[in-house]
């Protein structure tokens, strides 16, 4: 019969969320503050510290994550999940704190791009093992019939760690002049500095929780794994899990949730062209409004199995992802905003000089009658005794058009579109930490599926940038190649999924 | 049903070279050919040593499929 209490179920939840939500936290303050950290710890020009940019976000990132996993897997295994996770809590917020202490590259030189690879590397290992660790936690403290819902929770964090990041950032950046902020020991280091805080508190609450219940229980009996390395691994029938894990399920999560929660944002704002604030708000209503939706689709996954609800996330990402990319670029094509007449609002000039000759920019913002906006930028190189005007009208057909702003019709239309996108996020990823961890046997289960969900989510999903640049340099000529990655990927994971995958519920996982 | 898995094995098999493929391919192609992160041999070397052995990974997956590892899956650990 399935256990139903959920007596203390809301302390372990909270608990094991805050850690999560840190480790998502110190993704997007890395992320968010790139510019001003690669200006600070890597500056231009110099190929080692080039590199070394390359490596600290690359390597912890897709290297890392895995290996982390393998590790910090084995550990919680071995001594427990409540200890691990709190290892992994204090290195991966340890290491971001420390960050925001490391000098300057003009301060100390090539040591100060060689610490923060360290502690990227660290922050990266330890990120591997905490997601494992808490939906173990979870999911072995819940009820069997709530499960899914209990373990969607941790879900959400991603949602909460950006606005708290974002928050953190907004907080200091108004309290400050830009200049104060991106300085040397400027504003920029203290989101850095208050993750210690946010660790702080968590330790406080981790270390009062108790050790998993199952994993107590097997622990008492003696029937702990002696090698959980090589019984997840070595052992071909649980090897045999942890691919099906991987092909049919995880690896088209990660490609789903790369694309809906980031790549959408990178899209509007580089391939649109979309003004730096509305691209941002986009996302951020659109998560936002989607986010209840983990809890959903976690519940739902309890009532009528995880398989469809995951598997229908994918296909509908397969199907719209081409249509909805294609309505962005459509409603932000310049050709057809510059059809009618548009009003002129203002133009700026700037003059820099490079040596005899100068470079010349033109700046223009302009209306359209249904009030979206855009800035029209011509450059050119003034050449000194030559005709400027001239030159200005050669180069008119280069012009660029930057900082669009969609009226309150397309931006309200873009919303629902990104929390369409990150609808099938929710249901790919709300349902999948139970459905994890009912695949594998207690005493390795930490080990087995840390590693396919890092390989899914940080290999396949944080390879989405990468590989859409490179099929849009490959095929230049379509503006939506780089969508037939995670489409594919997707794909072949649907396919794996509904013909492998079962979508019988595990009442037992004390086992 | 476990008559479409086993012959779905064999794609999932020939996929994995394919991508490998691929993927050594699109290294020589770009590194080299401009300054973005696509064009540096860092990246590259990190994505071909870590998608070689999921592509293997797929590849063994095949295997097991062909083999009909996958006609039943365990109910319980203890058949794992």
């Amino acid at each position: 019969m399935a256990d139903t209490s959920t007596k203390g179920i809301g302390k372990v939840i909270f608990s094991s969320s805050l850690g999560t939500l840190i480790e998502w936290y110190d993704f997007y303050i890395f992320g968010m503050l790139a510019k001003t950290i690669s200006v600070q710890f890597f500056p231009e020009g110099n190929e080692t510290a080039a590199l070394l940019s390359t490596l600290a976000i690359f390597a912890a990132g897709f290297l890392v994550r895995p290996f982390g996993a393998l590790f910090f897997g084995r550990l919680g295994d071995l001594i427990g999940r409540k200890s691990t996770f709190l290892l992994t809590l204090v290195l991966m917020g340890g290491s971001t704190f420390l960050i925001g202490l490391v000098p300057s590259y003009k301060a100390i030189g090539i040591a100060a791009p060689l610490l923060v690879l360290l502690l990227r590397l660290i922050q990266g290992l330890a990120l591997g093992g905490e997601y494992g660790g808490a939906a173990t936690y979870v999911a072995e403290h819940a009820p069997a019939n709530r499960r899914g819902y209990f373990t969607a929770w941790i879900q959400t964090t991603a949602t909460l760690g950006l606005f708290v990041a974002l928050g953190v950032i907004m907080v200091v950046k108004s309290n400050m002049s830009d200049a104060a902020f991106t300085a040397e020991w400027g504003g920029w280091r203290y989101p850095f500095w208050i993750s210690i805080l946010l660790v702080g508190v968590s330790i406080y609450i981790r270390l009062k929780m108790s050790e998993s219940p199952l994993y107590a229980a097997i622990k008492k009996e003696g029937k702990l794994s002696v090698n959980p390395l090589k019984e997840s691994f070595g052992h071909k029938g649980n090897f045999k899990m942890v691919l099906l894990a991987l092909f049919g399920a995880v690896m088209g999560q990660g490609v789903i949730w790369y694309t809906g929660q980031f790549y959408a944002q990178s899209f509007l704002e580089n391939t649109c062209k979309l003004e730096f604030m509305q691209s941002r708000s986009i996302l951020l209503w659109a998560i936002a409004l989607a986010t209840p939706f983990f809890l959903f689709f976690g519940w739902l996954s309890d009532k009528i199995g995880r398989k469809w609800i995951m598997l229908t996330g994918m296909l509908l990402g397969v199907l719209f992802y081409r249509p909805i990319f294609d309505t962005f670029l459509k409603d932000t094509d310049i050709k057809k905003w510059t059809k009618t007449e548009y009003s002129f609002i203002k133009e700026e000039m700037k003059v820099s000089m490079h040596g005899e000759d100068s470079v010349l920019q033109i700046s223009a913002q302009y209306q359209t009658p249904d009030q979206s906006k855009f800035t029209r930028v011509v450059t050119d190189t003034l050449y000194k005794n030559r005709d400027e005007l001239q030159h200005i009208v050669n180069v008119n057909k280069n012009a660029v058009f930057i900082n669009k702003e969609i009226n309150s019709t397309t931006y309200y239309k873009f919303i629902f579109l990104v929390w369409i996108m990150v609808i099938f996020v929710t249901m790919v990823y709300g349902p999948i930490a139970a459905f994890l961890v009912e695949l594998f046997p207690t005493k390795i289960r930490y080990t087995s599926m840390s590693l396919p969900y890092h390989i899914g989510n940080g290999v396949f999903g944080g390879l989405v940038p990468f590989l859409a640049t490179l099929l849009s340099t490959t095929f230049v000529n379509d503006p939506l190649v780089g969508l037939w990655y995670p489409i594919g990927v997707a794909a072949l994971c649907f396919v794996v999924g509904a013909l492998y995958l079962n979508n019988k519920i595990d009442e037992d996982v004390n086992d | 049903m476990n008559q479409l898995k086993r012959i779905m094995g064999v794609l999932w098999m020939l996929l994995a070279p394919v991508i490998i493929y691929f993927l050594v391919m699109g290294a020589v192609h770009n590194i080299g050919a401009g300054n973005k992160d696509i064009n540096k041999p860092i990246p590259w070397i990190i994505i071909i040593a870590i998608f070689t052995p999921i592509a293997l990974g797929l590849m063994i997956f095949g295997y097991y499929s062909l083999k009909g590892e996958y006609d039943k899956l365990p109910e319980s650990s203890e058949e794992i």
